[in-house]
């Protein structure tokens, strides 16, 4: 027979005891998070500290916009585009929104190649992820330099209405931009140790000394799929309300 | 909310289960621009900007984050401190409504 611990552990989520099994965990010995690998609890953790700084930049943009007697800027008409003809209401915006989701859902092949241990596949999935990521940030470039040369946008004054629009677009967009930028950056060394045959071959990492599993490469999914997560609040509460 | 399978060679799961969320997030981003692209204004606007939203981010964190697959003590550990997030949005809500009527009185030569 099985010990109790294990028993508790074979337990699943949707089973009577499942608030025992919750209080189980956080009270038992060594491990609270069970039979989930030390890399991807810490990225969560990670994550849910990033939650907590972008919510606090959404929320100081709720207040700033909520409280100035001047008129917001209509995003809409800000982010359009015109090719040629009449301008096109956020479409660059629309784009980098169905690039992000694009990359999330070959971001999400790459990890499932990865667990099938199918190497070739996980590295073509990564380095598509990794590009579609590049270009978000280039029209991202193409939005902050239009912004700025054309229109005249400035952190401290804009000629389009509430002096505040500048600030909170620059330092929210300016932030995830950042994160979508380490991404890629990440993508790439993660494509690289699986072309190597890192995870294949448990190769110890540079900086961790751990073993290389392919577990990395669920984590560094939990992270680009963060950045697209936050992507989904900026575009509903900055360019569309 | 099936936990037998994971977390013994990591997250599998059938790639349909992953290309039919993707096709939904697809269709929600295309709803959530249409609101603006057909000038939807108003509570109705804001109504379903908020809908669209919360069902991408559910959808991806739910799916392609595998929250919906881990065991209940991480999934509570994650989401109970988000609750902060909430109670710090009323919190500022008042604090601004309260500098915007103070702003319209100091504006307006009164006060």
């Amino acid at each position: 027979m099985t010990p109790p611990e294990n028993a508790a552990i074979q337990e699943t989520n949707n089973s009577e005891g499942a608030w025992q099994n919750v209080v189980a965990d956080w009270s038992s010995d060594q491990r609270a998070f069970k039979k989930v690998p030390w890399g991807k609890a810490m990225m969560w953790i990670f994550l849910l500290s990033d939650t907590f700084i972008f919510s606090i930049f959404l929320i100081s943009y709720m207040t700033v916009r909520m409280s100035t007697t001047a008129e917001w800027p209509h995003a809409s008409e800000v982010f359009a585009l015109s090719f040629g003809g009449e301008p096109i209401p956020l479409i660059l915006i629309a784009i980098m929104t169905f690039i992000l989701i694009t990359s999330s859902g070959t971001m999400v092949l790459a990890v499932n190649y990865g667990y099938r241990k199918d190497r070739i596949k996980t590295v073509i999935f990564l380095l598509i992820t990794a590009a579609f990521g590049a270009s978000f940030v280039g029209m991202q470039a193409f939005e902050w330099t239009k912004l700025i040369v054309e229109e005249g946008v400035r952190p401290w004054s804009n000629p389009m209405g509430a002096h505040q629009f500048g600030a909170i677009f620059f330092m929210i967009t300016g932030f995830h931009g950042t994160h979508v930028s380490i991404g890629v950056i990440f993508l790439f060394i993660v494509a690289r140790k699986v072309w190597r045959g890192e995870y294949d071959n448990e190769s110890l990492g540079y900086f961790t000394s751990r073993k290389g599993n392919y577990e990395h490469v669920e984590t560094m999914g939990l992270y680009w799929h963060f950045v697209d997560l936050v992507w989904v609040f900026i575009f509903a509460f900055f360019y569309l309300w | 909310m099936s936990n037998t399978n994971s977390h013994v060679e990591g997250q599998q799961h059938p790639l349909s289960v992953y290309i039919w969320i993707w096709i939904a997030l697809f269709v929600l981003s295309a709803c959530s621009y249409a609101v603006d692209y057909y000038h939807f204004e108003g509570y109705l606007r804001w109504t379903l900007i908020l809908i669209f939203m919360f069902l991408k981010a559910g959808l991806i964190i739910a799916v392609f984050m595998h929250m919906m697959w881990e065991r209940l003590a991480l999934v509570y550990a994650l989401g109970i401190p988000v609750i902060a997030v909430f109670v710090f949005i009323a919190l500022m809500v008042f604090e601004s409504d309260y500098t915007f009527l103070t702003r319209g009185t100091f504006f307006s030569g009164g006060g």
